[in-house]
């Protein structure tokens, strides 16, 4: 085995990927930078981001305002010091992607344009038409072009963590060109693989979201934090799940029912006039509007369409120009995809599942319990999200928590001891043998495709907009089967170039772990919080649930529960108010 | 839904077992409303698991899927099998790139001339970030915001006639990278780029067929950026003969 021998190795290449490779080539550039990806950086899932990215700028909003928006946004679960840090460096971080060119959308003054957002007081998402992840990527993988320290290793496979001494100290790829495993051995890791949208039947998320990061961290013995708080996001188009940015409804767009009635002031977000109106109606939370179409649906008032019930997104009174300025992508994926123009028609949309708020665990330094190993961006849980993410909070936490990431492992770096090299020789060789097992394994065994759609179904199921202990308990027993089957999966292709065969099964290995501790998480958290809404136990509770989730890898078991004092400093926990009441 | 049976006629190549790709054949019962990737993805989960191809994002922004398409490059994803011809599909990796294996070519070339053309804003006067943002008009930012755009899916150097006869030509999606930063008004470092984008593989390679413009799928237009980066690079070189500098400051 071909070993690499670097300073920090960094799993993923996406927003939160970049920024730290940035931020470690600027703190620290006499240390070696392998980035390693799956996809090549441009392709990660930030590229599909729309909307914006949250970070108080303009006159008449205040840093105190997005720090209570956030907290009560996420139901109170947010760790207050994450999010405090988070609120300061964010104008910081959106400034220097202005200064490393990202093409935000601007006021005729010239200053950067900011928009309204779900669940924000004031305007403060900035953005770039409606591709804002995309020229966000696009930006920092471009800037990071600059730094001879970076390394790239495009189109490798992380499969496992190296730990020797107690430290994490590598890390075992596949490269996807030769089939062939090498190791990583390197002083830091940083984990930032993104999201898991792919554990769900219907998602925003692109296919390379499948938990890798997450799982790795796992199986290493770091918790998995709030991993029951999975976001719907209101507004995907049915059919490919694809989003409609909040963005539609913050520069005016509104929802209806069949009746063409806008049902939101039917659940605590009215009144619907004056609109738009900032945290009322359309532009309240996601958990809230998600769960508003579910009642609606139950009541018979959603519209049936060839891809099952949608509600309709209006955009019509907008008009074609602001539109076609504003909200570009958005007419063309509508037309493209459902055959509908929003410049003249009503757009079908349901929720759909969005993003992880819960992950590897990190303390606001995006270091995890583990030595030498850091984590950012959607894989990580630094509580900046809570029970429930606010639109525009998250591509700027990439931004905020990668450079953190990247300053932390540097220094870490630079102060850990010798690596041990035989250990991580020895750990790599038992990584290895985890694929070339698969590849021994006789015919006849279970087919992937097949487990993949079983576990899709279930966690739609039991791990969806609402939960009870009946549906949830059977999520946790079918994930606890279908992981047993699994060690009985068998590959169909051999070939070592390009396997995508063996990838998807070693995808669909990370998706199950994780699925594991999200039914897990769920199940025990007897309470409803943010977007995990519970049938049976309604009500927030506060005296036993004010506390994160952590879910231990407990080998083929069931995942072992322990919890975690939220951290709060200044916002005690109060009601959720949106609609006419306000403030 | 209604479905419509089409005939996939898809290239393979698996560099371990064969010598020279071929064709396979598959028949796959699409929805109305597929695009072309529904197809890949449903020979891939029922029919084939052998089969390698890009995706991700499946919504024309990642730039993974392209590929040939009854002999055009254009994203897999973005193309509706409602729009094409009756008959079976020809789907073929990207032309004048070596593939890697079935639908996956080798990205080495397209991702070094990306590199090689400084795509990132080069100052000589730097700005503090506490001094807060660059002001950028909207006219400004319109200057260069078409080229912005681009998803790096390569369509556009597998329709280049140049790409295809000079491998050197540094091609359309990573000059019109280079206009997008020589145009924006935050950008000092044009006649750094010049180095490249001049040089023989550069702008002067091109022969304006315009074919990467036809196929862009996001309308970025490369030709248009290298037929004004030829101009600009013209009025340099007089510029320079006349004493009179040449290059943005
Ligand atoms: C459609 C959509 C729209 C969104 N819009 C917004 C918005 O407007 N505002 C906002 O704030 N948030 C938005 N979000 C959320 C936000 O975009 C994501 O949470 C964020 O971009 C995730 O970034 P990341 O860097 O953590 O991961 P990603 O960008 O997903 O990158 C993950 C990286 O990890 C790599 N990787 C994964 N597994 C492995 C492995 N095993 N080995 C090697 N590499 C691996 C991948 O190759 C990739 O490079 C949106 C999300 C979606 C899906
Ligand atoms: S899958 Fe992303 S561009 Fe087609």
């Amino acid at each position: 085995m071909e070993i690499i021998k670097t300073d920090v190795a960094i799993i993923g290449a996406g927003g939160a990927g970049l920024r730290a490779a940035i931020a470690v080539a600027e703190s620290a550039p006499d240390l070696n930078i392998a980035l390693i990806s799956k996809v090549y950086p441009m392709r990660s899932h930030t590229v599909a981001a729309e909307g914006g990215a949250a970070g108080v700028i303009k006159q008449g909003d205040t840093l105190e305002d997005h720090f209570n928006d956030t907290v009560a946004g996420g139901d109170w679960l947010c760790d207050q010091d994450a999010v405090d840090l988070f609120i300061r460096q964010a104008p910081v971080e959106l400034t220097q992607l202005e200064h490393w060119g990202c093409p935000w959308s601007r006021e005729k003054s010239g200053h950067v344009a900011v928009r309204p957002f779900g669940g924000m007081k004031n305007e403060r998402t900035w953005f770039a038409a409606d591709k804002s992840g995309f020229h966000i990527l696009h930006t920092l993988f471009q800037t990071s072009l600059k730094y001879p320290s970076i390394k790239r290793y495009d189109e490798f496979y992380c499969t496992d963590l190296m730990v020797a001494d107690g430290r994490c100290q590598g890390v075992s790829a596949i490269e996807m060109r030769t089939g062939l495993m090498q190791l990583f051995q390197t002083r830091s890791v940083i984990i930032a693989a993104g999201g898991a949208g792919w554990m769900f039947p219907f998602t925003t998320n692109g296919a390379i979201k499948t938990a890798d990061g997450m799982a790795m961290a796992y199986r290493a013995g770091v918790p998995l934090k709030d991993m029951e708080f999975v976001q719907y996001h209101p507004t995907g188009l049915p059919g490919t799940g694809i989003l409609l940015t909040e963005g539609c409804r913050g520069e005016g767009g509104i929802l209806v029912n069949k009746d063409g009635y806008r049902y939101l002031q039917d659940y605590d977000l009215g009144p619907p006039d004056p609109w738009p109106r900032n945290k009322a109606m359309e532009l309240g939370p996601r958990d809230r509007l998600s769960q508003a179409f579910w009642h609606e649906q139950k009541k018979g008032r959603t519209v049936a369409s060839r891809w099952g019930d949608v509600v309709h997104l209006d955009l019509r009174h907008l008009g074609e120009k602001k539109i076609n300025e504003k909200l570009p992508l958005v007419r063309d994926l509508a037309a493209s995809y459902v055959g509908t123009d929003p410049v003249h028609e009503l757009v079908p949309v349901r929720p759909v599942v969005h993003y992880m708020m819960g992950g590897i665990h990190t303390d606001i330094d995006a270091a995890t319990p583990l030595p030498g190993l850091y984590a950012a961006g959607e894989c990580a849980c630094v509580s900046i999200n809570g029970a429930n993410r606010l639109g525009s909070n998250s591509l700027t936490e990439l931004l905020v928590f990668g450079k953190r990431a990247g300053e932390h492992a540097a220094e870490h770096a630079r102060s850990a001891a010798q690596p041990a090299e035989s250990e991580i020789r020895r750990e790599g060789e038992a990584a290895r043998k985890r694929v070339t097992d698969l590849f021994l394994r006789e015919e006849g065994g279970e087919n992937i495709t097949t487990l993949r759609k079983e576990m899709n179904e279930t966690m739609e199921s039991g791990a969806g907009i609402y939960r009870s202990e009946d549906s949830m308990r059977e999520t946790c027993d079918k994930i606890t089967e279908l992981r047993e089957r699994y060690s009985r999966v068998h590959l169909e292709d051999k070939s070592n170039v390009f396997n995508t065969n063996m990838l998807y099964t070693m995808e669909v290995g990370s998706m199950l772990e994780a699925a594991h501790a999200v039914a897990f998480s769920a199940l025990n958290r007897k309470e409803s919080r943010g977007s995990h809404q519970r049938l049976d136990y309604t009500a927030r509770d506060d005296d036993k649930f004010l506390k994160h989730s952590l879910a231990y890898f407990q080998g083929e078991g069931e995942p072992r529960m322990d919890y975690l004092d939220v951290v709060i400093t200044r916002s005690q926990p109060g009601q959720r108010v949106y609609g006419g009441k306000a403030k | 839904m209604t479905q419509r049976a089409m005939e996939l006629s898809i290239l393979r190549y698996r560099p371990e077992e064969d010598d020279k790709p071929w064709f396979q054949n598959y028949q796959v019962p699409c929805e109305e409303d597929w695009v072309v990737l529904d197809a890949i993805n449903y020979v891939k989960d029922h029919l084939d698991s052998s089969l390698s191809y890009r995706w991700s994002c499946h919504m024309a922004v990642c730039g993974s899927c392209g590929m040939m398409i009854n002999g055009d490059p254009a994203l897999s994803c973005k193309t509706f099998i409602r729009d094409l011809r009756s008959g079976p599909v020809r789907i073929e990796p990207l032309a004048n790139f070596p593939i890697e294996r079935d639908l996956v070519v080798v990205m080495d070339d397209f991702m070094e001339k990306l590199q090689r053309v400084k795509p990132y804003m080069i100052r000589k006067t730097g700005k503090p970030l506490e001094e807060g943002e660059h002001l950028q008009s909207p006219a400004q930012l319109k200057k260069f915001k078409q080229y912005t755009l681009c998803i790096n899916c390569a369509c556009c150097y597998s329709a280049c006639p140049q790409y295809a006869l000079i491998p050197e030509f540094i091609g359309p999606a990573a000059l019109a990278l280079a206009h997008r930063y020589n145009q924006d008004s935050r950008d000092q470092g044009r006649d750094e780029r010049e180095d490249v984008t001049a040089s023989n593989e550069g702008v002067w390679d091109c022969s304006f067929a315009g074919a990467c413009s036809d196929v862009c799928p996001k309308h970025v237009d490369p030709a248009s950026a290298v037929q004004q980066m030829k101009i600009a690079s013209t009025v340099d070189w007089f510029m320079r003969r006349l004493g009179l500098g040449g290059g943005k400051s």
